[in-house]
């Protein structure tokens, strides 16, 4: 069987699906490409099918959150918006990965991947879960770790850290004292 | 059951009464909520839901199934997880790195070890930690011994819930005996926390490489015992030949890995394809199926307990020749050993440092995975400059198997799912996180 030679896949993007890529990132051999959140479908896609590419294998997608308490919202420092979301792929034909990253704000949707993998249904929905980061078209974008009727998500940094506080009094206004989050 | 749309399908809280949960709060689910998820059968009445779990014995945790059931025949399978989630990924985020190690022997508590790997690697990539050569070595025994570990574990539960109950002493007998080898190395059992960031938290003890080298003299044959018990077993072969069948392409195309993936044929295996810890220097195979049912999913991973073996072996060989320490000599990331506190100030500084404030690491991230028993683990870190992490999230081999439960038991009979569900070996720790 011949395998055609492995491209490159930021020449790839530039020659094939020119002005989807809006920048690539280095980091210990670690490949970023990172485009919009609306093309992500069709990157993503354009990367699994595309002859040299063929990056074939969803390893994973995880999402951050730049919020930081002490700048506050809207300064994320270089980054264009609050949440990063990167997917790990692997291509099974030529050994090697790439991370498709994407930066939306609160309540911007990202088309969904599960029309290219099945596997994608759950770490969509476990990003929507914990980061809130609704993915457009997804089959059944319901809540997968935390309970339904579940309030916030969890991972997002603004979300308060030990709002279940161990009571060790039954005074509320004591119990009320040493809660973090804000009272009002 | 009823036949009518409006049955509830969980327990009703009362109306708020004055001493009880009190805010006036009721959940009343009805079937209207599974429209869309079950077969409009479902709703209908015609077929009949089923919940399997979260505490049925043969689910191995709390994984609970919402199975719509033809007859005997699985039409549609729901797993629900997050009975076991318990926020580590979210419980780092405010811890140091070196104090993190800790939190990740929790997730996949039948492998611990694979856990600890995945992070630390994390951690040594995204910083640039070189690791000795020795350590390394030191870390592949760990690895393959905790997929022994997990194996065993996995072979006596699966055989138990197909019916073969002796199999699961004989296999805890021997786990007994590399429990017993963690425990010299890490001072507990299964928790150990040993492999860190920069190597290993110890070297090994006097008596750990005599009590390893007993095992691997009579674990190969005990392997076989095993096998005396099932593989030619009619009754086994009947329960297990052509259930859950899935292609190469499905199973790619629903990310499974490790056992789940080769049984299906595929060969991926990151000890091979990216080898990590030094992977690239030992000779084993990897062992792959045909048929992608049950049984290839047992008789593989039955194999890598055999290529486990022989990995071991080449590591003890390799032990004595391997330059460096157990752990790197970077005294900015690793803290120094207890004899030089008192003759070094730098030392104490040092000491002082990593111990309370830990080290920073740049704001990037990185994506490591590694072949943990289950599959592929991949640990996603992501730092802030500081000396806590941005956001870590692992990517776990049980969260995905399970995920694909619902393709791999539709069709078959309700007595397969426990085949099924035990042949993905999914632990709930490792799922859930």
């Amino acid at each position: 069987m011949h395998i055609p030679d492995a491209l490159a896949p930021a020449v790839a993007f530039e020659e094939l699906l020119p002005g989807v890529l809006k920048g690539t990132h280095e980091f210990r051999g670690e490949l970023t490409l990172i485009v919009d959140p609306a093309d992500v479908e069709r990157a993503v896609r354009f990367l699994r099918d595309t002859r040299g590419l063929i990056f074939n294998y969803l390893s994973d997608i995880s999402a951050v959150d730049y919020f930081d308490p002490i700048k506050g919202y809207g300064d994320y420092g270089d980054r264009p918006a609050r949440f990063g979301v990167s997917y790990h792929l692997y291509s099974l034909l030529y050994n090697r990965r790439i991370r498709l990253k994407t930066f939306v704000d609160e309540d911007v949707a990202i088309p969904t991947i599960t029309t290219l993998w099945d596997g994608a249904n759950w770490l969509e929905r476990e990003i929507f879960d914990m980061m809130g980061i609704p993915f457009e078209g997804h089959p059944n974008l319901r809540r997968v770790l935390m309970p339904e009727d579940w309030e916030g998500h969890p991972h997002r940094r603004d979300y308060p850290l030990g709002y279940e506080t161990i009571m060790f009094s039954f005074n509320a206004d004591e119990i009320n004292k040493h809660k973090p989050y804000a009272k009002d | 059951m009823a036949t009518t749309s409006k049955r509830p399908l969980a327990l009703e809280i009362p109306e708020a009464t004055e001493n009880a949960l009190g805010q006036g709060q009721t959940w009343e689910g009805s079937l209207e909520d599974l429209r869309g998820l079950v077969s409009d059968r479902a709703i209908t009445g015609e077929t009949m839901l089923l919940n399997l779990g979260p505490h049925h014995p043969s689910t191995h945790g709390v994984l609970r199934l919402l199975l719509e059931l033809d007859g005997e025949e699985i039409v549609t399978c729901l797993p629900d997880v997050g009975y076991l989630h318990t926020g580590i990924e979210k419980n780092i985020e405010s811890k140091s790195y070196e104090k993190a190690v800790t939190l990740t022997d929790r997730m996949d508590y039948l492998a611990p070890m694979s856990n600890n790997a995945v992070f630390s690697l994390a951690v040594e990539k995204l910083t640039g930690l070189d690791v000795p050569e020795r350590a390394q070595v030191i870390r592949v025994i760990c690895l393959e011994l905790t997929r022994l570990n997990s194996h065993l574990v996995w072979l006596g539960t699966h055989a138990m819930d197909m019916g073969a109950m002796s199999v699961f002493l004989y296999c805890f007998r021997e786990r007994e005996f590399i429990l017993d080898m963690f425990e010299k190395l890490g001072g507990q059992r299964m928790m150990t926390s040993y492999i860190r960031p920069g190597g290993v938290w110890r070297d090994l003890p006097e008596d750990f490489l005599p009590a390893l080298e007993k095992f691997l003299g009579y674990f190969p044959n005990r392997i076989d015992d095993y096998e005396k018990l099932l593989t030619n077993n009619p009754i086994w072969r009947d329960r297990t030949e052509g259930i859950g069948v899935i292609e190469p392409e499905e199973a790619i195309a629903l990310a499974l890995s490790g056992p789940c993936l080769r049984g299906s044929g595929v060969n991926f295996d990151i000890r091979k394809a990216m080898p990590y810890s030094g992977y690239e220097n030992y000779d084993f195979n990897v062992p792959l199926g045909e048929h992608g049912d049950v049984f290839d999913r047992y008789i593989i991973r039955v194999h890598e307990m055999r290529e486990s073996v022989k990995i071991i072996q080449q590591a003890i060989k390799k032990l004595s020749s391997a330059s460096g320490g157990f752990r790197s000599n970077n005294r900015k990331f690793v803290p120094p050993p207890r004899a030089e506190l008192g003759r070094s100030m730098e030392a104490v500084i040092h000491h002082f440092k990593l111990w309370t404030e830990g080290y920073s690491v740049p704001d990037e991230e990185v994506y490591v995975a590694i072949e943990s028993p289950r599959g592929e683990i991949g640990c996603y870190l992501h730092g802030t400059g500081g000396n806590k992490p941005r956001r870590v999230h692992f990517k776990t081999p049980s969260f995905m198997h399970i995920s694909a439960l619902g393709k791999l038991c539709s069709g078959y009979m309700l007595a397969d799912l426990i085949g099924i569900v035990g042949s993905i070996d999914c632990v709930l720790g490792d799922s859930d996180r």
